[in-house]
């Protein structure tokens, strides 16, 4: 069982048998009520008649080997092949899905594109897989409002593709946004390079129909930013799938930059780059983006798309600076100058579209282009504040040197997000576990400098066993309490995000059954 | 409560070292306290807590005090937790741009912190607010259109819950997703979930340079086209706000640009053409507005928030509304994010005039035209995405409410925020009755 997302080689993948812990599933299941081991299958599989009636037979798969094909998401040594999986294709249909789970104790988990890279998609051996890939309409743009409507199902680039005829864009840019689906990345919060300057899915997002695990369907927020009442739109983003299924999103869209200038600094240390970090922050300037590359994935993304990087660098840093067509100018000259100062053997900057595409081109591939030097590798995803960058690389450095292991370090140093890939050989016994150690090792680290364990990835079922080192009990006990309120059952993505499922139990006090309708005007809370 | 006061106060004293009878004001408008405890920590605060839940007390937690006159006075208030002595700025790490702040602390003090490295938490609210305040009541002035509200600025919170738990999320880096976010859950929950005794907020750069821009319109239509071609103009606004004095008077439209000298210059000359004949100042003009704060005693403080596509229909239906209800109403806001703040007050014209139509609520007594003008303009932006809600009112008019939505209309997701409460609070004691409220 790996800790921590590894990509292997093709051929290695395929083999690698990782199974999804039996004994936490059963726990589950019996907690969730449900009949554990071969019996939950069975009823799962039983509903196959009932979800064909709702979804029509040519969106239910129930036959082994093409289940297979939804064993796991982006984190691929986590793998469960599912009992049954449906493709509904509108609100009302997944509403009706999850009622029928929900009235037969069988848990069920919502998948988008499959792109995640902490397992939240991970089906469940007992339940009911929900792919939402065949709700893709962009159902709404309102360029004077700002706002799109879309359904979960539309990938993150699709939405703006629809606002970009009318000067706009949308903001949360996940390095995956070709194919990974909004409704993913609400269950994630995703980021992306660009979150720095224009913040996380969490703040584009203005309304949400959910489907609850109960199966109903109701609205959290109403597009226009302004909530009355508590901020489940807030609450929900980002529970990764674990409070209900989104079935239509209102974001908001941003004015498309006037002016983009993306500046390449090389430099002889990481410090020297990080220096120049440090001073780009403290003249108030907030860029859109801060990336730093180490030697090693330089070299890498140099290998494998010839980004023409400047040679023999030890660290390569990308300021990506938008807005006004004054105000990025004025901008740009600072952090040049900046970049001059702290010791960059070359600045380079770029504002037409093509060059800009070129000097991203080695920053995205890097993670792909570092598998021509290892045939393994885990990518992690840890945070540090920004002022302990330079500690926590030279921590990384030791462990990797202690350890054997080779780390290349790729981040967004503007926000202290550090992706460090631990490469590893998988056909030298052991190596596999080393790495491991390293990986988890890093994020000890990024918590000791008062960090999080992740920063987008999300924690899944790859990261559970590392919350309790971030979050207290209490704390851990506090956010389960939203799970309760939510999913008393814990049917909806069980298993996810807290090691230790919190059981809701009967809720004290004041009872309401759904048909109690209050007095006008009369005391509710 | 459950013992005898003199009990109660001992255990109150043995849990914290600032205990006082309370009275008339302590809790705002609402029912007077028994008592009033000033923690000093969060661990006191979690003492006091617990102490509550045993005794079953009714709680009500108070920072600054501008805002505690907003919803729905509570309907029973035995304990006020005063959040004053908690004022520190914890951290302030302007390398990381984090700022870690007590409950208790007042907005002008922590900028003035804060400022000495260049930097603020952009959100545009009275100095005298507490952060705790700032947090629970979830609310943000003109610069809402380009940072956010208060949820989108906190990055980490410590809270005491009703049974005296203290719980954590979030944390100091900006970029997180471990574990559910309960900051957006306190966030706007106005004292209902529990105490929140400490928040961490990202923080922005102070700009080097601003300029507002503000232009005057006769015709609704034509201040509409100002607001939407201000907000999605590439020249970055953060903040575009609307004034009108009276329904059908002429419009103020202000757009405030922030950033570097030159790039500010630049964009206030290209924002002025923009507006068509427009003033462009480096200060800030008399009518601009901060987050909205206490009502005046006879006022009826409404918020109304739509799609901007919407702002002139959500325009005429205020002044229609207000005309049927014979009120004066004047309305400013943040027009550019969606938002605008309506205060009425006492019938202008004859009584009779006042609340006719379909819904409305009739009568002569003072507040019945804010009823009436509420519930005017619920009927006509029924069915649109967006709400009416009724921030502040006087007592008169909270009781003419109930036949019309109440204080918040329609809440989406009530079902949910109610089985919230019940988690985080069994006993409905924290500020039960505040919030929010519904038919």
């Amino acid at each position: 069982m790996t800790e921590t997302a590894a990509v292997s080689g093709a051929s290695t993948a395929a083999d690698r048998e990782t199974v999804s812990s039996a004994g936490a599933v059963s726990t589950l299941a019996g907690a969730a009520g449900t009949v554990a081991g071969r019996a939950g299958v069975a009823r799962a599989e039983a509903l196959a008649p009932a979800m064909r009636a709702i979804c029509g037979p040519a969106d239910v798969i129930s036959d082994r080997l093409e289940l297979r094909t939804y064993e796991c998401d982006g984190l691929t040594s986590h793998r469960t092949v599912p009992a049954l999986v449906v493709l509904p294709e509108s609100a009302a249909e997944v509403a009706a899905v999850v009622r029928t789970c929900a009235q037969a104790g069988v848990p069920f988990v919502a998948r988008g594109s499959g792109t995640g890279l902490s397992g939240g998609a991970v089906p469940h051996a007992a339940g009911v897989l929900i792919v939402l890939s065949r709700m893709r309409r962009v159902l709404e743009v309102d360029p004077v409002s700002r706002r799109a409507v879309v359904e979960p199902g539309v990938t993150n680039l699709a939405v703006t593709q629809a606002a970009a005829p009318h000067g706009l864009f949308y903001a949360p840019d996940p390095s995956s946004q070709v194919v990974c689906s909004v409704g993913g990345n609400v269950a994630e919060n995703s980021g992306g390079a660009h979150c720095l300057k224009h913040g996380f899915t969490v703040n584009h997002v203005l309304g949400l129909e959910i489907v609850t695990p109960a199966g109903e369907l109701t609205w959290l927020g109403d597009g226009t930013g302004v909530g009355s009442g508590y901020d489940l739109l807030g609450a929900f983003t980002g529970s990764e799938g674990t409070l209900g299924i989104v079935t239509k999103i209102i974001v908001k869209l941003t004015p498309a930059p006037e002016a983009v200038h993306l500046v390449l600094a090389a430099y002889d240390s990481l410090e020297a780059g990080g220096r120049a970090v440090t001073d780009i922050i403290a003249a108030g300037i907030v860029p859109a983006a801060i990336e730093m590359m180490d030697a090693l994935s330089i070299e890498a993304a140099e290998a494998a798309v010839h980004c023409g990087y400047p040679e023999g660098a030890s660290a390569v840093l990308l300021v990506e600076l938008d807005g006004p067509a004054a105000e990025a100018a004025a901008e740009l000259a600072t952090v040049r100058a900046i970049c001059a100062d702290a010791g960059a053997r070359e600045v380079r900057a770029a504002d037409d579209p093509a060059t800009r595409a070129g000097i991203w081109a080695g920053r995205k591939s890097a993670f792909a282009a570092v598998g021509r030097l290892s045939p393994a590798y885990i990518v992690q995803d840890g945070v540090v504040p920004r002022t302990a960058l330079g500690d926590v690389l030279a921590r990384i450095a030791k462990l990797s040197a202690e350890s054997g292991i080779r780390v290349a370090n790729v981040f967004h140093a503007g926000d202290g997000n550090l992706h460090p890939l631990v490469l590893y050989n998988d056909s030298v016994p052991g190596e596999a576990e080393r790495a491991e150690e390293v990986s988890g090792a890093i994020l000890d680290t990024c918590i000791e400098y008062g960090g999080s364990i992740t920063g987008e990835h999300g924690v899944g079922v790859d990261k559970s066993k590392y919350l309790p080192k971030m979050f207290s009990a209490a704390d851990l006990d506090t956010m389960q309490l939203v799970r309760c309120a939510f999913d008393p059952a814990s049917l909806c993505n069980p298993g996810k995000i807290f090691p230790t499922p919190r059981l809701c139990g009967e809720v004290p006090g004041h009872h309401r059954g759904p048909q109690r309708t209050a007095p006008a005007g009369a005391e509710i809370f | 409560m459950t013992a005898e006061p003199a009990v109660i106060s001992k255990a109150l004293a043995e849990a914290c070292d600032e205990v006082r009878d309370g009275g008339e004001g302590d809790a705002g408008p609402g029912p007077a306290p028994t008592f009033v405890a000033a923690p000093g920590s969060t661990e006191q605060a979690a003492a006091v807590l617990r102490v509550a839940a045993a005794h079953e007390l009714a709680v009500v937690a108070r920072g600054g005090g501008s805002r505690l006159g907003w919803g729905s006075p509570p309907s029973r208030c035995d304990l006020v937790i005063d959040t004053s002595r908690m004022s520190a700025v914890l951290e302030h790490a302007a390398g990381d741009l984090v700022a870690r702040i007590q409950a208790g602390a007042r907005m002008g003090d922590v900028a003035a912190v804060l400022a000495q490295a260049g930097q603020e938490i952009a959100v545009d609210v009275p100095a005298g607010a507490s952060v705790g305040g700032v947090v629970a009541s979830g609310l943000a002035g003109p610069r809402r259109l380009r940072y956010g509200t208060p949820r989108d600025l906190l990055i980490g919170i410590t809270v005491v819950r009703a049974d005296g738990v203290i719980a954590k999320s979030g944390g100091k880096v900006v970029k997180n997703v471990a574990g559910y976010d309960l900051g957006k859950l306190f966030a706007g929950s106005a004292g209902t979930l529990g105490l929140i005794t400490e928040a961490t907020f990202r923080l922005h750069p102070l700009p080097a340079a601003r300029a507002w821009v503000t232009a005057e319109y006769v015709a609704v239509s034509v201040a509409c086209d100002a607001v939407a071609a201000a907000a999605n103009s590439a020249l970055t606004a953060s903040a575009v706000e609307l004034s009108r004095a009276a329904p059908a008077g002429p419009i103020r439209v202000g757009v405030l640009l922030e950033g570097s000298a030159e790039g500010v210059e630049a964009r206030a000359g290209r924002m002025a053409d923009l507006l068509g004949p427009a003033q462009v100042t480096a200060d800030r003009p008399a009518w601009w507005p901060d987050a909205p704060g206490a009502a005046a005693p006879d006022e009826t403080l409404i918020r109304v928030s739509f799609w901007v596509s919407a702002l002139g229909w959500v325009l005429d239906a205020i002044e229609s509304a207000a005309v049927r209800a014979g009120v004066s109403a004047v309305t400013e806001g943040s027009a550019g994010a969606g938002v605008l703040y309506v205060r009425v007050s006492a019938p202008s014209g004859p009584a009779d005039e006042a609340g006719t139509g379909d819904g409305a609520v009739t009568g002569d007594e003072a507040g019945t035209g804010a009823a009436a003008f509420v519930a005017a303009l619920r009927g006509a932006v029924a069915g649109e995405r967006g709400g009416v809600v009724v921030l502040a009112a006087p007592a008169a008019v909270h009781g003419e409410l109930a036949a019309c939505g109440g204080m918040n209309g329609a809440v989406p997701g009530l079902a949910l925020m109610r089985s919230v409460k019940d988690r985080f609070d069994p006993g409905h004691l924290m500020a039960p009755g505040r919030f929010p409220e519904t038919v």
